[in-house]
């Protein structure tokens, strides 16, 4: 699995990028965490505010921290 | 409104720790105590409202709204004002930038939500409401707004897309009128509600120090700077004091949240209203992060062209609010 964390470098983008990774440790989900920083690369993917967390390409959080609990869920409802 | 907490200021610095309401020292603690605590309540309950309109309101809807409307010119207006309501985090600049772009949206509309929307922000407004009262944040506010339609809408007859980045031009050519459908996200108020009070909270244990620091000082220049002292040098009196003030606040970087309680300060020891409105409108809305952001997808001479635009408006606005307010 695949998890990108998208967002310039702010508080918020790096507090989403910290979830990601301990919601990765703690569920046990094999993923890999990437922090996407650059806006060319970013804006490929149609996106308007961030932070925005994507699982396998799929924008699932946007706009807002996402927390690691929730990121939990999602990693472990793909899963299944 | 909050008699009871000015009531509470005064048991706790008068009586409780016995300083004598006649001094400096008392003075200035009790204006600490009743702002800090003031300004905390009130930019909880504006940060929470904001957080439950960003959530219903999401800037998708408005994107396609804007871009599948015709607004007869009203679109400014509009784009501003979304600008004034929606909060985000300062970095998202850019990506809506070229999210706005890219879906078609005229440049110009564009800049009218890029200049309003760190200009009136949510932490802004808590403070104004708490350091000015009503009055004065309905004109900071509505003249924020008014000054983002206006600013983008003359951005936009400059006819200024070839001064942007090469990247994003190339993304503009290439722009379409894509009608996104948007895609309701299933959560109720209640899965909601916890987001909503988290990230309001985040805001505020953010800009806290800032306030603490802000209010610290302000309660220190109150205590001791006495009455009427900037008259003479700043009064209303000087017409270059605008466009002073606005050209020093520009390259000041700071927080809303900070720079509030001390002007606060300086109005009441004489300084113009519209004076220190133009001031604050300058430090908030114009800085060099955004400056360094924005450098991303516009060229040096566009982000001149840009924050000279802002600035002339800002300095008008002061005039205006000076002969309004005096």
């Amino acid at each position: 699995m695949k998890i990108k964390v998208l967002g310039p470098g702010c508080p918020k983008c790096k507090t989403t990028y910290n979830n990601a990774l301990k919601a990765v440790k703690e569920s046990g989900v094999q993923a890999e965490v990437i922090k996407v920083e650059d806006i060319e690369e970013m804006m490929k993917y149609n996106i308007l505010t961030t932070p925005v967390l994507m699982v396998d390409e799929v924008a699932r959080v946007k706009g807002r921290v996402a927390q690691t609990g929730e990121i939990i869920k999602i990693l472990t409802n793909k899963e299944s | 409104m909050f008699d009871w907490l000015q009531h509470f200021a005064d048991w706790l610095i008068y009586s409780l720790f016995n300083i004598g309401i006649n001094t400096h020292l008392g003075q200035a603690l009790n204006f600490f105590v009743y702002d800090t605590i003031k300004i905390m309540i009130l930019l909880f309950v504006i940060v929470f409202l904001m957080g439950i309109v960003n959530t219903y309101l999401p800037i998708e809807r408005l994107k396609t709204y804007l871009n599948g409307t015709n607004l007869f010119g009203m679109e400014y207006l509009l784009s501003s004002a979304f600008g004034a309501i929606t909060p985000f985090c300062s970095c998202s600049s850019v990506p809506l930038f070229i999210g706005f772009v890219q879906s078609g949206l005229p440049l110009g509309i564009t800049f009218s939500f890029l200049i309003t929307s760190p200009l009136v922000n949510e932490v802004a407004i808590a403070l104004f409401l708490g350091m000015f009262g009503a009055k004065v944040t309905l004109i900071y506010v509505s003249s924020g707004i008014l000054l983002g339609s206006v600013g983008g809408w003359i951005l936009g007859k400059f006819r200024l897309e070839n001064l942007l980045s090469d990247w994003v031009k190339k993304i503009l050519a290439n722009a379409q009128h894509t009608v996104t459908i948007y895609e309701n996200e299933s959560r109720s108020f209640k899965q909601h509600l916890p987001d909503i009070t988290r990230g309001s909270w985040e805001i505020v244990k953010n800009v806290f120090v800032y306030i603490i620091v802000g209010i610290s000082i302000g309660a220190l220049m109150h205590g001791f700077v006495p009455e009427h002292f900037f008259n003479e040098y700043l009064g209303s009196g000087k017409w270059w004091t605008v466009p002073l003030a606005v050209i020093l606040a520009v390259p000041m970087y700071a927080s809303a949240a900070g720079i509030i309680p001390i002007i606060e300060v300086f109005v009441v020891k004489g300084v113009p209203l519209g004076t220190a409105i133009a001031f604050m409108m300058a430090v908030i809305g114009l800085s060099f992060p955004e400056a360094t952001l924005l450098k991303k997808v516009m060229t040096l001479k566009l982000i001149a062209v840009y924050f000279g635009t802002i600035t002339f408006f800002i300095i008008l606005s002061g005039y205006v609010f000076n002969m309004i307010l005096s």
